[in-house]
């Protein structure tokens, strides 16, 4: 176990710096200069010039590459176009993103897989029926317009919950709760009719192998096969396809923060895009495919502590 | 399994049927697999409407689509405007049917181009083998490490400062082809692997036929039923990253009707006129929950004892 984990936490550092390198050259492509947008009207040709130096942006561009990435490994990220620290901004937005995330999966992944089974075992029924049909229409709907239907309800008809998190400077998501309810609800939509879907394909798929036809004939009450035969077999492949979806996850979480305006790293990527902060772009978009990439090792973990099998990879 | 069957019938030059009937034979096996089901009638009901409203879209918009009327604005449904005006004072319901086609465009022209890209890839990746599939494939590798929705932001971004005079609707299609192909050249790679050792490979080489050839005559048609799942596949991912570039202001500007825009636009007034947010919306939505019950027909017809071939 220890070796596997050696050996993936080095795949991940070196695909990791392929990907700073794929983001900087994506970023570098475009012309644009860093020094300009942060002078703005104030630019003269001397001004501009004195803080290109003082940024580095006189430098060749495999320097500045090299600068960057050693600056990031020791924590210092350089500074956004508003002037502040961009490693003072980072910390706080990506707690409010996994603030988000966490919140949706504890309450998506096990409701989901009871609902999933539940159905699964009684298949074909009334209320399976519909909830097949409504779990499809709930996937196939994007984020924002599950977003708009969550905010009709709850917020324009009930006035429940506030249509947006916006916050006063120096407020925090902790100390005002309430407004992360409707971006986890909305997260928690497609998640939750997602896991359903799965959870009820794998568990028809077991209720008909013949082991767990020897277990019913052999006279075991109904609750004993579900709970010793279907359950353990019928998580597997429902919790892989979990673990595989959470890029998917991720594309969810940009689109329904900049719905919210909710403080997370996903508004505050196209934030830095829509201010042309090359910097901030660079660096936001670096936290999120490093963040990608441990949730998915985490992900492949679980599976392998689920499934001696694949432990050995 | 695809792959096997039209494997067993290896190129007759002049032998086979010209492309036209082969394609009119597909459209009919098809039409009569998605019929068969209620779930497949009922999709194809909803996405014979869209794509009738895609491709009418300009001709039966009661209003033009971008032309403010001010005065009119924030106007509930009322007989003139069926869908109310949004903040502008524009016809919602021209706007949403005058979206339709851009949508629809845009996404299949992106998924064309995107699975164009990945088989080129991904057939000389399997062709080739060996070093160049390996340098290839971690090349591929490490674009999937990027979440996709990300990787389309950062290419958008790119492509707008670098040719800008490009066409926006182009720049939306350049993007979704890019961002797709890494995830297509891998699928397609695969196919052509398993191609690769069978015996009309073999001979083609011994004959000494040129290798653009052998790839492109003799292997492509063999792994064109796995490209054209995939296209279909993507088809529906295509649509929701279009409205999603859209609504987050990165894809096609205003004026223009495009849905996720126009959600964006109109949420702020969800208030005042829920209308205007929530029809572009539902219109996107009926799209891709048509185009995923499709999927889904065909997969029951598939299932069903009595389909024996």
């Amino acid at each position: 176990m220890a070796r596997f984990l050696i050996v993936r936490i080095a795949l991940i550092i070196v695909t990791l710096l392929a990907v700073s390198l794929a983001i900087f050259s994506m970023i570098e492509f475009a012309p644009g200069d860093a020094a300009t947008v942060i002078l703005g009207q104030a630019a003269t040709p001397e001004n501009t010039k004195a803080l290109r130096e003082r940024m580095g942006l006189d430098k060749p561009p495999y320097e500045r590459y090299l600068n960057w990435i050693t600056g990031a490994l020791r924590g210092n990220l350089g500074i956004a176009a508003s002037g502040k620290e961009i490693s003072g901004i980072v910390p706080g937005r990506l707690f409010n993103s996994a603030l988000l995330a966490v919140g949706a999966f504890l309450i998506a992944v096990p409701l989901g897989l009871a609902t999933g089974v539940l159905v699964g075992v009684k298949s074909d029924t009334l209320i399976d029926r519909f909830l097949t049909l409504g779990g499809l229409v709930t996937i196939s709907l994007p984020e924002f317009v599950t977003g708009i239907i969550l905010v009709l309800v709850l917020s324009s008809t009930l006035g429940w919950l506030p249509s947006s998190s916006i916050m006063l400077p120096g407020e925090t998501i902790i100390g005002n709760p309430q407004v992360l309810v409707m971006p986890i609800l909305t997260v928690t939509g497609a998640l939750f009719a997602y896991i359903l879907r799965m959870a009820r394909a794998n568990v028809i798929e077991v209720m008909e192998s013949n082991y767990v036809r020897t277990a019913i004939l052999k006279g075991l009450p109904m609750r004993t096969v579900v709970i010793r035969h279907v359950l353990p077999n019928a998580m597997l492949p429902t919790i892989t396809v979990i673990a595989n979806n959470v890029g998917w996850l991720f594309g969810g979480l940009i689109i329904i923060e900049n719905l919210f305006a909710y403080p997370g790293m996903g508004s505050l990527l196209i934030q830095a895009i829509n201010a042309r902060d090359i910097r901030l772009l660079q660096s936001t978009a670096m936290v999120i495919a490093a963040v990608y990439a441990f949730s998915n090792l985490a992900a492949d973990l679980t599976y392998g502590w689920l499934n001696p099998r694949v432990r050995l990879a | 399994m695809a792959v096997q069957d039209s494997v067993i019938q290896p190129e007759m030059e002049g032998g086979r049927p010209s492309i036209l009937i082969r394609a009119g034979n597909a459209v009919r096996s098809g039409l009569a697999l998605i019929l068969k089901t209620n779930t497949g009638r009922v999709a194809f009901a909803i996405v014979l409407v869209h794509l009738l409203v895609a491709i009418l879209g300009p001709w039966i918009t009661p209003y033009p689509p971008t032309e403010y009327n001010l005065p009119e604005r924030f106007s509930g449904p009322t007989a003139e405007n069926w869908l109310g005006t949004d903040d502008k004072g524009r016809d919602v319901l021209s706007r949403v049917l005058a979206g339709s086609r851009s949508i629809v465009w845009i996404a299949v022209a992106g998924t064309i181009l995107g699975v164009t890209l990945g088989t080129i890839v991904g057939v000389t990746s399997g062709y080739f083998g060996g070093k160049t599939d390996q340098i290839i494939m971690r090349f591929v590798d490490w674009f999937l490490a990027i979440p996709s929705l990300l990787l389309a932001i950062l290419v958008i971004n790119m492509s707008r400062q670098r040719f800008s005079d490009l066409d926006e609707s182009w720049l939306v299609i350049l993007t979704i082809g890019i961002s797709f192909m890494p995830n297509n050249s891998r699928v397609i790679r695969s196919a052509a692997l398993a191609i690769k050792p069978l015996e009309f490979v073999q001979s083609a080489r011994l004959r000494g036929e040129p290798t653009i050839y052998i790839m492109f005559r003799e292997i492509l048609p063999n792994v064109l039923p796995v490209v054209a799942v995939e296209a279909a596949i993507r088809l529906s991912f295509a649509l929701l990253l279009t409205a999603g570039l859209g609504f987050l202001g990165l894809g096609v500007q205003p004026p223009s009707s495009d849905w996720g825009l126009m959600v964006s636009e109109n949420f702020r007034h969800i208030g005042q006129v829920p209308l205007a947010a929530l029809a572009p919306g539902m219109a996107m939505a009926s799209l891709v929950v048509g185009i995923n019950l499709l999927a889904d027909g065909i997969r029951q017809a598939q299932n069903l004892p009595e389909t024996g071939g």
